[in-house]
């Protein structure tokens, strides 16, 4: 297991260090710093062995988290527990950044006293965590308190208490999506996939029970023929508004989501935590909505210029409207200067990060737009030849590309008297760009 | 809050000062001060001095304070024993506290003090703490258990500590379950023998109830643990696998690779003719895929452990080839594994893709990662034979950027490719000379040499070419010197007129002018060669070469299925096995995945994988020239040391080289398969078995008795002469082989007929097709006079290392004494090979036969056999071949027979006896296997056992 939990600055001084086996001496610390924050070539992996001695490292900022074992451990899980470490910190203080960590070291202590018990995770839900972990001192609690204290952290719903109550029960779901592209410089798609994050907040009393629809391929199927002749409609018809049913290549659920239910009905429910929590995340890659589409052209005039011409296509419904679109047209090393022409937005070349950035504020669907720039480059005797990285893209849509749709999110409390219609909820789609790239 | 500021006192005489805010009446200040104390210590500050006075702050009812303490303590108590005590009874009283949290945190707290002093009074609290009313108390009490372990081993068991975490498995509250479970698993790690955890299906089925209840953490804790479980029966198997694969959708990596891991191994022991089993296949591709959309440095951990999947089991992930597609922004470690996982999925189906993917990644920026990608486009002209011509057009294309780097990687893979495609592609030669100036690493100088002196003929000026190299031959690297010494011989050899002056020239540099004896010897050799009979020379030299094979890299398949069974753990990550990165007892343990138990499915798992089968699955890697030579040189045959296999083959490993691989290359092969190629030579006939049955006693003393009745065992054939007087300078050896109650020994003749006593015998067997090796030192009490004879039975094993002998079943020997080292070879009889469990079930007897492909049948003929039905079946089952069945068709009688080799293949014996004249028996034998090479030995086995 987990030998012991280290977090350096950037310069790598120790900001905090809790060691939870005999087998970690102090020099591990030392051996991390040398070996990994000082080392002159670039971190060629994530885990290092020094000297029989494992380190895993995750970085937030110039905050190096590291985990250290002597050990077989189980690595997939010391990944997800920094990555949860941070989450933890992140949900008590904020940013983890220097200062921060250093203001709340004791707090941080406390915390790692709490989750990591001689190297095995505990309970690391913060709703539980921050009931006992107050940094307030002891709160008188009474004895029922602490007994709810405990059957919390302990119990099969660790993610929220007994007892909450709100005047007004509200929810709202995000469904978040990245659709990602790699195209090839003649417009053929060379991979494409949707990830997506369905976050909800809960404003709930009591300990609802929830049960989400989504127009999921396989349970619309199994729901019968009826809607067969609808999901048969090409989906070109819909683009922007979604299709029918959409197949999801796989999903994962937050804890709360009884996974043998999903396994055997494909149903989802679940007790939600209070507040903010990701419910699931899932992937699809057939029939996805491609927002924008880019098409490079790049000439070679001579040796020392380049002509490149970049259109991009807007390609969803001429009633939405895509936000923060940035184009970004890389530029070789020795470029000395460039001269570009825009339609729409603005142009800029920028000579530190090697790269053209032209952003448009807003583009409503089935547009298109042009930048055309001519890239002066010095003659060099550098025989390598320039690696063209691909042309990247952002932008933010106001649907979700993969077409996946909320159908329902049902509440039921029976010890409390409000009702699913009592509870109000809010729907919100929004598709970013993830690695959006095409190649030329 | 700004606590930042305890970080920033460094002033003189600060311990003085905390001293006395230590000891202040105010509790403010006293709080102030412990995180003073405990920000000192974080930064590497030695605080022990304070000890007394943190200690005299622990009595607080402030939780926040209460815990710096305790902090403090677990730090320094180890340096401070005496006084550590003096914290005791706070302790104990915490654990009498009526807050739960404070019980709690006194006995995780207590328990990591390492003081031996302190772990007596630990455990009366800890004893109720076990049986606390509140989960919370229960679940740190169950971990506490471990670290006392961790301490004191002894008092754990002592105190019974151990039984009642036993029962916490069956604990009401799920998070106790998995603390309980964790805990176990520690502590049988460093008990491999005893059965602490006792899984069986009753406390399976628990543990899958609290799995759908416990945190995160604790399903990894409980999955982890049900990896352990080897299932009764494929059933068994099924319904668990069947209750794990809803964790495959959970939002945490770790739970769905450990609930990977179980599916991995379980599904071992299911057949592939289960629709369970296709389903289950089915169901693991998707969260593999989605592992890719985590955090990179998770995603590291699932690109290493894909790795194996797809080695394991290449047909879960066959169609995601675009998932491992390498994204511009990836970091570079994960990069480099994508590309390595792309080359492992290239097929003929998509090699179109993975092709333009791979030219892209060649014009990156990272070096590392343009080498392997360029490297990779090798790999997949010699895996995918059609596309060869499109990888070498693309890597012509790649000289031509003339990036150094790149054209030497291209260059070394291009040469393997010539390897393959013998005479298809040498038009690109003109290319590559065209280069020769921008080769500065050896490895790529290497490649070009051999390519010039392998194709001598072609280019005209090669004599000039390898001139060139040899002006600085002294500066050169050892792979380049070889590699040129040979390269000239050949040119030599093909254009002997104009190249005298050249091959005179290597050979005095080689022999007179170099310091190293691999060099000198290898001239040595070549010039001997030269000068004696130049027409060997040529037979040998340019000898035709022994094909490459498509894969390379590939773990060794039990490795493989031991990493299978570390699925998400380090040793998956580092691609090694636990016990080469643990210190210490600690999960050193080897696991191997579980046999499968259905029907016929064992004659297809890997271990019995049909010998020279064209998937290659284990290439036998060519030991790289350095070592070749520096066994030659290394004549120190020591005997061999008996003990744990692995020992054995590594400690005999240079010696057996010098025999085979030295030797071997330089009568047949060329010697020149250019230093640290990867590719391996034809697969063995038999891989490397696992673990078989050598003497498993109480199945011999069954088979003793239900047999006939003949302690003798399988035939023994007369003793002959191996190594005459005449070659080995007066000792003559003379042997046979026999098997006896399942071990195979030697029985040797050692004849001195020299003149001198001979003293300091010591034996060693090449690498041969199944593994047999000594499996104790040739033990030679007395010196041997001269005229005197010894009889030794030298006892053999089957771990040793394979590689496929021609014939079958050729041994080759070395045995030295205190004159010389002397080599002879023997052809041994196959029936030595046939284990005592050779016995088939009748079902399965008869499914296999007819799973088994029809051109894998050989038919024998045994003539003027004199023995009837029963004669023949009583004696065949002495030498271990059973009888399942007989049949009398239309007067004939039907023998069905199985035997199994020590390597795990099962032949299959179908015999037909039909009366030829009144008292002598004609035989018709047909047989089949799945490694149709072992037939004709198995036939001559027969043969033997039936006329003698």
């Amino acid at each position: 297991m987990i030998g012991g939990l280290f977090i350096y600055n950037h310069k790598g001084e120790v900001l905090i260090s809790r060691v939870y086996r005999d087998d970690i001496g102090r020099n591990a610390v030392d051996a991390f710093r040398v070996n990994v924050i000082h080392a002159r070539q670039q971190v060629r992996s994530p885990v290092t062995n020094i000297a029989r001695t494992s380190f895993f490292h995750v970085k937030r900022s110039n905050i190096w988290l590291a985990a250290v074992t002597k050990q077989n451990v189980n690595a997939a899980m010391v990944f997800e527990f920094l990555y949860k470490m941070c989450d933890v910190m992140a949900a008590y203080f904020g940013k983890i950044s220097e200062e921060n960590i250093k203001n709340n070291f004791v707090l941080i202590y406390e915390l790692l006293d709490e989750i990591l018990d001689f190297g095995y995770p505990q309970n690391s839900e913060t709703g539980a965590l921050k009931t006992f972990i107050t940094q307030q001192g002891i709160k008188s609690q009474t004895k029922e308190e602490q007994s709810q204290i405990t059957s919390q952290v302990t119990g099969q719903i660790g993610w929220r208490r007994e007892g909450i109550k709100y005047r007004r029960n509200e929810l709202f779901l995000d469904v978040l999506e990245s659709v990602n592209l790699l195209m090839s410089p003649q417009g053929q798609v060379l991979s494409a996939h949707v990830s997506g994050r369905v976050v909800m907040k809960s404003y709930l009393s009591g300990m609802p029970e929830c049960k989400f629809g989504m127009n999921d391929k396989i349970v619309i199927e199994k729901q019968g023929k009826g809607t067969a002749d609808e999901t048969s409609k090409s989906w070109k018809e819909s683009v922007g508004g979604g299709k029918q049913s959409i197949a999801i290549d796989d999903c994962t659920f937050h804890q709360c989501v009884r996974l043998s239910k999903f396994d055997s009905e494909r149903s989802i429910s679940f007790i939600p935590p209070d507040g903010e929590f990701e419910l699931m995340r899932y992937r699809t890659t057939k029939d996805i909505i491609l927002p924008f589409r880019v098409i490079p052209l790049v000439r070679e005039v001579g040796r020392t210029k380049l002509e490149v011409k970049v259109v991009i296509k807007s390609n969803f419904k001429p009633s939405l409207l895509a936000q923060k679109i940035e184009v970004r047209i890389p530029t070789p090393l020795n470029t000395s200067g460039v001269q570009v022409i825009c339609m729409k937005g603005k142009a800029k070349y920028k000579a530190s990060e090697n790269a053209i950035v032209w952003k448009i504020k807003r583009m409503a669907g089935m547009k298109e737009s042009q930048i055309s720039a001519e890239i002066e480059l010095l003659p060099t005797n550098d025989k390598k030849k320039w690696a063209r990285p691909p042309i990247s893209m952002n932008f933010e849509v106001p649907f979700a590309p993969s077409g996946l749709k909320v159908r329902y999110l049902k509440v039921f409390e029976p010890k409390l008297n409000y009702s699913d219609h009592d509870v109000i909820k809010w729907v919100r789609y929004i598709g970013r760009s993830g690695i959006y790239e095409t190649r030329c | 809050m700004t606590d930042s500021k305890y970080f920033t006192t460094t002033k003189k005489g600060e311990i003085f000062e905390l001293k006395a805010e230590l000891n202040s009446d105010k509790k403010e200040k006293k709080k102030e001060a412990v995180k003073k104390v405990i920000a000192s210590m974080t930064v590497g500050k030695d605080v022990s001095a304070l000890f007394p006075d943190v200690v005299n702050c622990m009595q607080t009812d402030n939780l926040e304070l209460k815990k710096l303490v305790y902090l403090y303590l677990m730090n320094y108590a180890k340096s401070q024993p005496d006084m550590a005590i003096m914290a005791v009874n706070t302790f104990v009283k915490d654990c009498e506290d009526p807050n739960p949290l404070i019980r709690a945190l006194a006995v995780r707290t207590m328990g990591c003090i390492r003081v031996d002093k302190i772990t007596e009074y630990l455990c009366e609290p800890l004893r109720k703490c076990l049986k606390d009313e509140d989960p919370y108390v229960r679940k740190t009490a169950a971990v506490c258990v471990a670290k006392l372990h961790d301490i004191n081993a002894q008092l754990v068991e002592d105190q019974g500590f151990l039984d009642t975490l036993k029962d916490l498995i069956s604990d009401s509250n799920p998070m106790v379950v998995a603390n309980a479970v964790a805990a176990l698993s520690e502590i049988a790690e460093s008990h491999p023998s005893s059965n602490l955890l006792d899984l069986n299906p009753q406390s399976i089925n628990k543990l899958l109830t609290a799995l759908n209840e416990c945190t995160e953490w604790g399903q990894i804790f409980i999955l982890d643990c049900l990896a352990n479980y080897t299932p009764k029966d494929d059933r068994e198997a099924q319904s668990i696998c069947e209750r794990v694969t809803p964790r495959l959708s959970h939002a945490n990596s770790a739970v769905v690779l450990s609930a990977v891991k179980v599916l991995m191994k379980f599904m071992e022991m299911l057949s592939k003719d289960l629709d369970y089993y296709g389903t289950l296949l089915k169901k693991l591709a998707p969260p593999l895929v989605t592992l890719l959309s985590a955090e990179p440095e998770l995603q590291y951990v699932a690109l290493r452990n894909i790795n194996l999947i797809v080695q394991k089991r290449p047909e879960i992930l066959k169609h995601e080839m675009k998932v491992f597609f390498v994204k511009y922004n990836d970091p570079i470690y994960v990069k480099l594994e994508k590309l390595d996982i792309m080359i492992r999925l290239a097929s003929q189906a998509n090699i179109a893709q993975v092709l333009a993917e791979l030219k892209e990644y060649a014009t990156e920026v990272d070096v590392d990662f343009v080498r392997k990608a360029v490297r990779a486009i090798g790999r997949c002209a010699i895996k995918v034979e059609q596309s060869a011509e499109r990888c070498v057009s693309t890597l012509l294309d790649l000289i031509q950027t003339k990036v150094n780097y790149v054209v030497q990687e291209a260059i070394v893979v291009i040469k393997d490719i010539f390897r393959k495609y013998p005479n298809k592609y040498e038009s690109v030669i003109a290319t590559l000379c065209e280069n020769l100036d921008s080769l500065d690493e050896p490895e790529a100088r290497a490649a070009m040499i051999w390519i010039v002196g392998e194709y001598a003929e072609r280019i005209d000026n090669a004599d000039e070419l390898l001139e060139s190299f040899l002006e600085g031959f002294h500066d050169e690297s050892t792979q380049v010197q070889l590699q040129l010494l040979t390269a000239i011989v050949k040119l030599f050899l093909k254009k002997p007129t104009e190249t005298q002056e050249l091959v005179q020239q290597v050979l005095s540099l080689a022999t007179q002018d170099s310091d190293n004896p691999d060099l000198r010897d290898r001239g040595y050799i070549y010039w001997r060669l030269l000068s004696t009979d130049p027409v060997a020379a040529k037979e040998v030299v340019l000898a035709e070469k022994p094909l490459i094979s498509e894969e390379t890299d590939l773990i060794e398949p039990t490795l493989l299925d031991e990493l299978i069974c570390y699925i998400g753990t380090l040793a998956s990550v580092y691609h090694k096995p636990p016990s080469a990165f643990v210190e210490g007892g600690r999960g050193v343990v080897h696991k191997s995945l579980p046999p499968r138990t259905a029907s016929n499915e064992s004659t297809e798992s890997p271990e019995t994988a049909p010998a020279g089968a064209p998937t290659g699955e284990q290439p036998d890697v060519i030991p790289t020239q350095g070592d070749l030579l520096g066994d030659l040189l290394n004549l120190d045959l020591g005997p061999p040391v008996s003990g744990p296999p692995l020992a054995t083959s590594s400690v005999q490993m240079g010696a057996v080289d010098l025999l085979g691989g030295g030797l071997d290359s330089l009568m047949g092969d060329e010697p020149e398969g250019i230093g640290d190629t990867n590719f391996g030579a034809p697969p063995p006939a038999a891989p490397a078995r696992v673990g078989a049955p050598i003497g498993s006693g109480l199945s011999d003393l069954f088979d003793l008795t239900s047999g006939v009745g003949t302690l003798s065992g399988s035939y023994v054939a007369p003793k002959t002469v191996w190594l005459p007087a005449m070659k080995a300078k007066g000792l003559e050896i003379s042997g046979t082989f026999t098997r006896q109650v399942g071990s195979i020994s030697m029985d040797l003749q050692l004849t001195n007929k020299a003149l001198q006593v001979m003293t300091d015998f010591a034996i060693q067997f090449n690498r041969n097709s199944f593994g047999l090796a000594p499996a104790a030192p040739l033990q030679v009490h007395a010196p041997l006079s001269p005229n005197q004879t010894v009889e030794i039975s030298l006892p053999l094993n089957t771990v040793g290392s394979v590689m496929k002998m021609d014939p079958l079943n050729n041994l080759q020997v070395a045995v030295k004494n205190n004159i010389d080292i002397f080599y002879f070879s023997t052809l041994y009889p196959l029936h030595i090979l046939f284990v005592e469990d050779g016995k088939m079930d009748r079902q399965m007897f008869l499914a296999t036969w007819k799973d088994i492909p029809n051109e894998n049948e050989a038919q024998f003929q045994i003539r003027d056999c004199s023995l009837n039905a029963e004669a023949v079946s009583t004696k065949l089952q002495s030498s271990n071949i059973f009888t399942i069945a007989k049949r009398n068709v239309e007067g004939q009688d039907m023998l069905y027979q199985s035997l199994k080799l020590t390597n795990g293949i099962w032949v299959l014996a179908e015999l037909r006896i039909q009366p030829g004249n009144p008292s002598f028996m004609d035989l018709e034998l047909s047989l089949k296997c799945r490694a149709p090479e072992v037939s004709q030995h198995v036939y001559q086995a027969y043969e033997t056992i039936l006329k003698n």
